[in-house]
């Protein structure tokens, strides 16, 4: 099924890279899980089934040609938008978001999918579509359309994360296609009256607080704010060296929130200190770059602008995580990439690893 | 054309690629700079959060040490306290607890839920305390149901208890929370604010001694304030106890003489300085300060016109009156001015320029010498006296005695008194001294002004001949186990340098002033045992009202000095009742029942039946009821008139 020329090609930058950040992670949730009392498989164990899984559907999106997609694209699009609407309408509620659908043997994300799949739909769309000198207004409608339906049904559930995000992937994508300085202004001098709209009328009172509490993490030192402060902590108390593995009294006396999930970054920074971040940092900047390279050697139009789509992806959820564990950005639910527990998030980063795998596997058979 | 826009299309992403890849490249340099800046400048601020955020300290007071008298009789303790408390997060159901609770232990159900609902919001895992103050039966009713009650906790600790034979408030002051001025004070450094510490009295004089110190707990605890483990622990040692040189029995009976009269009392040991007695009437509760004092009764305190929360021993600075007179006399007898011959004839009054200074006694005491003067306290010996004197040989004398000065017991804001001389006039007020004022001196009035300690050392210093023992109240400093730290001995602080026998001529008068006929001090006067005392009036307004009924303030305090026995001095005792008008008639009983307290409580048990028939002896004997110590000015000496001396 899989070409012999294609084995030789392995892109193997991209999957040690991957590997090493992926054991990494497993480490730090040991760590990080230890203070809880757990019934049932450890969480670190989890983890490495999940990245098990996740590699599996990593190397079955490799063995595919990526030109599939291009076909199967809207198809995707309607089907996830689709599911989007049923998660708000059958969706399991959890913590006061309704973000899960429960498909009797397993519960899927789809706003997570969304982020793939919106991915894919806009390279479809600037694949076929020519601009010369850069996109216009006029140009960008079309998918500011099929950016905005999603995104707001996602916003809906409330996930404001997701939502953030998918519009981040999308705003990356369309630079990378190229705009015109009008378009840039035009949409800077519509943003703005706008997101104070959205600030007025559309942010749950809940995301409003994060926002506040990002500002001034003293406006509540034992509410949400309270999440930031023990965060920095946190990092600031690893100092150079660290803590050692397991001596976080911040991540051992569970002094962080979600320390294995969102905040794993935070207890990482405690026990390695400033020299663990550095090599971590290394790491996903090298990821980040070694996508960005995928997409400048790939000498399709569709190609590329997957694997800047990808790229983009792994770039924000690393940036905004590490962000606001360290206090530059609002505490907003975004995993860090194979570092974080999580299947949902696990999977989602595979399948773009898959696809820029992929990508850098054919780029010689054009 | 279409194939080489869609190059040149291709050409231009991959530029882009590398403005993409700049991009990243800024990004990832803000967070390492973020980064650097947290761990590596900030990291001693957030390592000492972290380690703040880790750890509690939970301070375990010690308890107080006790405060006894000198036979060992504990005046001062502590007793335990309980208190219900409850862990909020332990409680799965609160509000059948609640009802548990009152049913239990018939606590009001409502009372304790506002207790619960207003301490919530603090630090979680911490005690809620939802009744304080619990019987020990409570206590019990709590341990026997210990299982069903689970968040429930009884929480000790030490509270101080007084006897309540005796208050000597003043004495033994009181504790309270240590206020914010303190914290700032050398010596409370470590005090923490909630901490007790002494107020007043001994409890505050000696509170290095007794307070002990406090041990605890350095807890580690989670995000959650559940303790985890104990990383140290200090235990707390119990302070150590104070041995007073007081002696409860006497200490009684002379506030039980004081009855609703105001003033005070000082008793010693002449041969040491040891203060046997220590009173200031009327009195407080010292435990009402401790905890939360009942607002009428601090108002009732402070509306007293007796002033029950100075302490008049100490603080007290009164005019002695006659008192003052064996000072006088010593003077004259040292400089030779008189001797026991000497004898003068009292009209009554004396004039001197165009003031007339009045004796008490109008009719006069004709002829008058020495131990007669002393006797019937005859106010024209003294003017003559001192005039011949002058004002700085009089306080050269007292200032012998070491008056006019801190005598040094160990409670704060002992006062000073007053001794005037002519140079401190100059000083104080830009004024010459006038003769006139020289002649009030001499009886102890005018600007001359003695704490009751003072008074007490005086007569003691007569009574021994000569050596000033510096007044202590302490006499030995135990530790919990009864072992002796520090024994205070007898300090010497001065001797006089008048003659053997100038003191027998003194002391002659004042056994002649309790024992003979005609003396002032019959009040006073024992069968078992020679005492020799003074009497004394002072002044407190210089022109009185000729009516009887002067308004209570504005009245003459009434003031006695004693020390016993004659032959072989052992206690002095200075009395002042404020207001008490004559110094025989008020004061005088009460030192003879502080004597005889003392003397009793040397024998061994007497029968009952003595002790009664004692009580109804003071009334006797002359009383000096027309001793108006300060009222002899009738004219107030004018400033032509008084020129006209000089």
């Amino acid at each position: 099924m899989i070409d012999r020329r294609l084995l030789t090609n392995i892109d193997w930058v991209l999957s040690v890279l991957v590997l090493v950040v992926c054991l990494l992670g497993i480490l730090n949730i040991y760590s990080a899980t230890t203070p809880y009392k757990i019934v049932g498989t450890a969480y670190y164990i989890k983890q490495i089934y999940w990245m098990l899984v996740g590699m599996i559907i990593s190397v079955s999106v490799c063995s595919l040609d990526y030109h599939i997609l291009e076909d199967l694209s809207y198809w995707f699009y309607g089907l996830l938008v689709l599911l989007l609407v049923a998660v708000l309408i059958v969706g399991s509620r959890t913590m006061g978001a309704t973000r899960w659908l429960n498909l009797g043997l397993f519960r899927i994300q789809p706003s997570e999918i969304m982020k793939l799949v919106m991915i894919v739909t806009l390279a479809r769309f600037f694949n076929n579509f020519q601009s010369v000198g850069g996109l216009t207004v006029r140009d960008v409608l079309i998918p500011l359309g099929l950016l905005a339906l999603p995104t707001a049904l996602i916003m809906k559930q409330p996930d404001l994360g997701t939502a953030t995000l998918v519009i981040l992937i999308a705003v990356s994508m369309v630079m990378y296609v190229g705009l015109r300085w009008s378009t840039i202004v035009t949409f800077v001098s519509v943003t703005i009256p706008m997101s104070w709209i959205g600030w007025a009328f559309l942010l749950h009172p809940y995301q409003k607080n994060r926002v506040l509490d990002f500002l001034h993490p003293e406006r509540s030192r034992l509410g949400s704010g309270y999440h930031i402060i023990q965060s920095k902590i946190a990092v600031g108390s690893g100092g150079l060296t660290g803590k050692g593995f397991v001596k976080g009294t911040q991540s051992q006396l569970r002094f962080l929130p979600e320390q294995h999930t969102d905040f794993a970054f935070s207890v990482f920074a405690e026990e390695w200190g400033f020299i663990g971040c550095l090599l971590l940092i290394i790491l996903y900047l090298s990821l980040v770059l070694w996508g960005l390279n995928i997409a400048r050697r790939c000498n399709d139009r569709f190609g590329g602008l997957l694997a800047v789509g990808v790229t983009a992806m792994l770039f924000w959820h690393i940036v905004i995580n590490m962000g606001m564990v360290i206090g530059l950005f609002p505490v907003v639910g975004v995993p860090l990439p194979f570092f974080s527990y999580g299947g949902t998030s696990m999977i989602t980063s595979m399948i773009g690893i898959g696809l820029l795998q992929n990508i850098s596997m054919r780029r010689f058979m054009f | 054309m279409k194939e080489r826009r869609f190059v040149r299309e291709l050409l231009e992403s991959k530029q882009r690629i590398m403005w993409l890849s700049f991009v990243v490249g800024v990004a990832f340099l803000f967070l390492v700079i973020r980064l650097w800046h947290l761990q590596i400048l900030s990291a001693d601020d957030y390592r000492a959060m972290s380690e703040n955020n880790r750890l509690r300290f939970m301070p375990v007071a010690a308890s107080r040490g006790a405060i006894m008298d000198r036979t060992g009789k504990v005046l001062v303790s502590n007793r335990p306290s309980f208190s219900l408390a409850v862990i909020p997060q332990e409680v799965k159901d609160k509000e059948a607890l609640l009802t548990l609770l009152s049913n239990l232990l018939g606590l009001d159900r409502a009372n304790l839920a506002e207790r619960w609902e207003k301490d919530k919001g603090r630090a979680k895992y911490y005690p809620i305390v939802l009744a304080s103050n619990i019987t020990r039966d409570q206590v019990e009713i709590v341990e026997e149901n210990r299982l069903r009650l689970s968040g429930i906790d009884i929480e000790m600790k030490p509270v101080r208890e007084y006897t309540n034979e005796l208050l000597a408030a003043h004495l033994l002051g009181y504790i309270g929370e240590v206020s914010e001025k303190e914290l700032d004070l050398a010596g409370f450094e470590d005090y923490n604010p909630g901490d007790y510490a002494g107020k007043n009295g001994i409890e505050r004089a000696l509170e290095k001694e007794l307070h002990g110190s406090d041990g605890g707990r350095q807890l580690e605890v989670d995000s959650r304030g559940r303790v985890l483990r104990t990383i140290s622990e200090s235990y707390p040692s119990v302070g150590n106890s104070v041995v007073l040189t007081i002696d409860a029995a006497v200490q009684k009976k002379a506030e039980q003489a004081f009855g609703e009269q105001a003033g005070a009392a000082v008793a010693m040991d002449v041969t040491n300085g040891e203060i046997l007695a220590f009173v200031s009437n009327p009195g407080f509760d010292p435990a009402l300060f401790s905890g939360k004092m009942p607002e009428d009764v601090w108002q009732g305190y402070l509306d007293d016109k007796r002033h029950p929360l100075e302490n008049k021993a100490l603080s007290g600075q009164y005019p002695p009156g006659s008192t003052f007179k064996m000072i006088t006399a010593l003077a004259g007898l040292q400089d030779n001015l008189i001797n026991e011959s000497t004898s003068i004839d009292c009209k009554g009054s004396y004039d001197l320029g165009t003031s007339t200074f009045k004796c008490w006694n109008k009719k006069g005491h004709r002829t008058t010498n020495l131990i007669k003067s002393l006797r019937e306290s005859c106010d024209v010996f003294y003017y003559q006296l001192g005039e011949k004197l002058g004002v700085d040989k009089i306080a050269a004398a007292a200032q012998a005695f070491k008056l006019g000065a801190p005598l040094g017991v160990e409670l704060l804001n002992e006062r000073s008194g007053l001794i005037p001389a002519s140079e401190w006039k100059l000083k104080r007020f830009g004024k010459r001294w006038f003769h006139g004022e020289t002649l009030s001196v001499a009886i102890g009035q005018g600007a001359v002004l003695l704490t009751p300690i003072q008074m007490a050392s005086m007569t003691a210093t007569i009574a021994n001949e000569g050596t000033i023992y510096r007044p202590h109240l302490v006499k030995r400093i135990v530790d919990a186990d009864g072992k002796t730290l520090k024994e205070s001995a007898a300090e010497i602080i001065g001797t006089t340098s008048f003659s053997k026998e100038s003191y027998r001529l003194v002391k002659k008068g004042m056994l002649a002033v309790v024992n003979e006929p005609g003396g002032t001090g019959a009040g006073a006067r024992m069968y078992d045992v020679k005492v020799a005392g003074k009497t004394g009036t002072s002044q407190v307004v210089k022109l009185r009202d000729s009516k009887k009924t002067t308004p209570y303030q504005f009245r003459d305090h009434a003031l006695f000095v004693a020390f016993a026995p004659f032959d072989k001095p052992e206690i002095a005792v200075a009395v002042v009742i404020e207001h008490g008008e004559h110094g025989g008639a008020a004061a005088a009983p009460i030192a003879g029942r502080i004597l005889k307290a003392y003397f009793d409580s040397k024998k061994p048990p007497r029968k009952e039946a003595d002790a009664s028939a004692d009580e109804d002896e003071e009334e006797e004997g002359v009383d000096e009821n027309n001793e108006p110590g300060g009222s002899n000015v009738v004219k107030e000496p004018r400033l032509s008139g008084e020129a006209t001396h000089d």
